[in-house]
C-alpha cells in the first residue's frame, strides 16, 4: 500500500489551510503533517510550502533536522513545492542581506524591482499580494484541466530566476515576465499559493495527488 | 495582471452572521460556514469576518467559525475585531485564517502592529481604520480616525495614521469611511484616493457600496487595490458574479 501524502511541517506558518486543501482532494488518502524525516522517506508523495522571511526558513529546515529529507524527496518521489517551499529549491536568495538556500537547482531568488509601473501607469505595490495569471509555458501533467492563463493567489515580494530556462513551467506577469512555476522530474513547485486558489488551486493539487512521474 | 480583489465581508456576532448598518440597526442572516462557501461558489477573492462579539468568553465561538469555513472554503480568509494581543493573532491563523484585521489595539498601542508584524510577517496583519471627514466645507479635505463604532475621535489624522501603519510593517489598509458606513451613496472617494496616495501597501476601500458603479469607482476613481461590500451582497441585491461581470465590462481587471 500507498504511504500517506506528508506535508512537511518545520515550523513557518500554518500550515492547516495546506493540509485541508490536500485531505480535499485527496479521496481518503491519509494526508498527515510532520517534520519527522521517517515518515517523510515513507510517504508516498511530500507537499512542501513555507512561508516567511528566507533567513528564518532556512534556520527551520536546519533546526528540524530536515535538509537530507528534503533532498531526499525532490531526488525521489512526487514532490510540491509551494512559496517559500519552492524558493528555498534554489541557490541564494536576496532577501535578509543574501541567504543561502537548499541548491536543488541553479539561480537565485531575487526582490521585485519596485520600479515597474502596470498597465494603468500606477506603480506596482510590493508584495504582489491577490490574484494573478499563470500562463503554462509547456505541457505539463498538473495543468490538467486548468486553463492557460487562469488566476492563482499570490502573496510574495521575492520571485525565483533559474538559470535554466528549461525548468519554467508557467510565467506571471508583475513588472516583469517570471517563473511562477517550475518542474524537473518528480518535482513541481508553485510561486502562488494552491490551497487558496479556488477552483484552480484545487485542480492543481488533485493532479499532484494523482502524478505518477 | 493582478486582478483587483472584491471581498464580501460578513458581520459575526456569536457564531451568527449579522449586518449592521451604520452599526446600529443589526438583522440576522445565516450561517457564516454556509455563507462563505455560497460566496466562494460566486467567486468571491477573499472573504473578511469580522468578529462583532461582545462578550470574551464567545471569542472561542469565532476560532471554530474559522476552522470549519478554512476546512471548506479555500481562498484567503480575513479575520477582524477584537484583535488585542499577539495570543489573539496566532490562535485565529492556527484556526486557518491567513490574515488578521486590528482596529482599535492598533490606536491605543501603535507598536502592537510592529510586533505582529515582526512575529508573524507583513503579509498576514492589515490594519483597519475607520475614518470620518472632520474638515468643513470650505476647508482642505482632512479625517480623523474614529473608534467604538464611529463614535469616538482620537484625534489622529487618517493619512498620517495610514502612514504611520505602513512605516510599522502593515501589509494592507482595510479602510473604511464611517461617514459613508450603511449609507449606500458610495465610498468616500476622496478619503479613498488620500490614503491610496499616501501608502505604499495595498488599500481595501469599505463602507457606503449601494450599487455595482460604486465598486468600479471605488477602484477606477478612488484608486483601490481590493472593494469590500457586506450588504448588496448579503442580502443577494446582487452576486459576487455579477459585480465581478460588471466590473470587467467597466474595464476593471477581476479574476472571472
Amino acid at each position: 500500500m500507498a504511504g500517506p501524502i506528508v506535508v512537511i511541517d518545520y515550523g513557518m506558518g500554518n500550515l492547516r489551510s495546506v493540509s485541508k486543501a490536500v485531505e480535499h482532494v485527496a479521496g481518503g488518502a491519509e494526508v498527515v503533517v510532520t517534520d519527522d524525516p521517517a515518515l517523510i522517506r515513507g510517504a508516498d508523495r511530500v507537499v512542501f510550502p513555507g512561508q516567511g522571511a528566507a533567513r528564518d526558513c532556512m534556520a527551520s529546515i536546519g533546526e528540524h533536522h530536515l535538509n537530507q529529507a528534503v533532498r531526499e524527496a525532490a531526488a525521489s518521489k512526487p514532490f510540491l513545492g509551494i512559496c517559500m517551499g519552492m524558493q528555498v529549491l534554489l541557490e541564494h536568495s536576496e532577501e535578509n542581506g543574501g541567504t543561502p538556500l537548499l541548491g536543488l537547482y541553479a539561480g537565485a531568488v531575487r526582490r521585485f524591482p519596485g520600479t515597474a509601473v502596470g498597465p494603468d501607469g500606477v506603480l506596482l505595490k510590493i508584495p504582489q499580494m491577490g490574484w494573478n495569471r499563470v500562463r503554462p509555458v509547456r505541457e505539463h501533467p498538473l495543468w490538467e484541466g486548468i486553463e492557460p492563463g487562469a488566476r492563482f493567489y499570490f502573496v510574495h515580494s521575492y520571485y525565483v530566476d533559474p538559470v535554466d530556462r528549461a525548468l519554467v513551467a508557467a510565467t506571471t506577469d508583475y513588472g516583469l515576465d517570471y517563473a511562477s512555476a517550475i518542474a524537473r522530474d518528480n518535482v513541481f513547485a508553485v510561486q502562488f499559493h494552491p490551497e487558496k486558489s479556488a477552483q484552480a488551486g484545487l485542480r492543481l493539487l488533485a493532479n499532484f495527488v494523482g502524478w505518477r512521474p | 495582471m493582478l486582478a483587483k480583489r472584491i471581498i464580501p465581508c460578513l458581520d459575526v456576532d456569536a457564531g451568527r452572521v449579522v449586518k449592521g448598518v451604520r452599526f446600529v440597526d443589526i438583522r440576522d442572516a445565516g450561517d457564516p460556514v454556509e455563507v462563505a462557501r455560497r460566496y466562494n461558489e460566486e467567486g468571491a477573492d477573499e472573504i473578511c469576518f469580522l468578529d462583532i462579539t461582545a462578550s470574551s468568553d464567545a471569542r472561542d465561538t469565532m476560532v471554530h467559525v474559522v476552522e470549519q469555513v478554512a476546512s471548506e472554503v479555500f481562498i484567503p480568509l480575513t479575520v477582524g475585531g477584537g484583535i488585542r494581543k499577539a495570543e489573539d493573532i496566532r490562535r485565529m491563523l492556527n484556526a486557518g485564517a491567513d490574515k488578521v484585521s486590528i482596529n482599535t489595539a492598533a490606536v491605543f498601542n501603535p507598536e502592537f502592529v510592529q510586533e505582529a508584524t515582526d512575529r508573524f510577517g507583513s503579509q498576514c496583519i492589515v490594519v483597519a481604520i475607520d475614518a470620518k471627514r472632520v474638515s468643513g466645507p470650505a476647508e482642505p479635505l482632512r479625517w480623523e480616525i474614529f473608534t467604538h463604532g464611529g463614535r469616538k475621535p482620537t484625534g489622529l489624522d487618517a493619512v498620517d495614521w495610514a502612514r504611520r501603519m505602513a512605516a510599522y510593517g502593515a501589509g494592507e489598509i482595510l479602510l473604511t469611511s464611517m461617514d459613508r458606513d450603511g449609507t449606500k451613496v458610495g465610498f468616500d472617494l476622496g478619503l479613498t484616493r488620500a490614503i491610496v496616495d499616501a501608502v505604499p501597501i495595498p488599500v481595501i476601500a469599505s463602507g457606503g457600496v449601494g450599487t455595482l458603479q460604486h465598486l468600479v469607482d471605488g477602484v477606477k476613481q478612488g484608486g483601490a487595490d481590493a472593494v469590500l461590500a457586506a450588504s448588496i451582497f448579503h442580502f443577494a441585491e446582487y452576486t459576487v458574479g455579477e459585480a465581478k461581470r460588471f466590473m470587467a465590462a467597466h474595464g476593471v481587471e477581476v479574476r472571472l
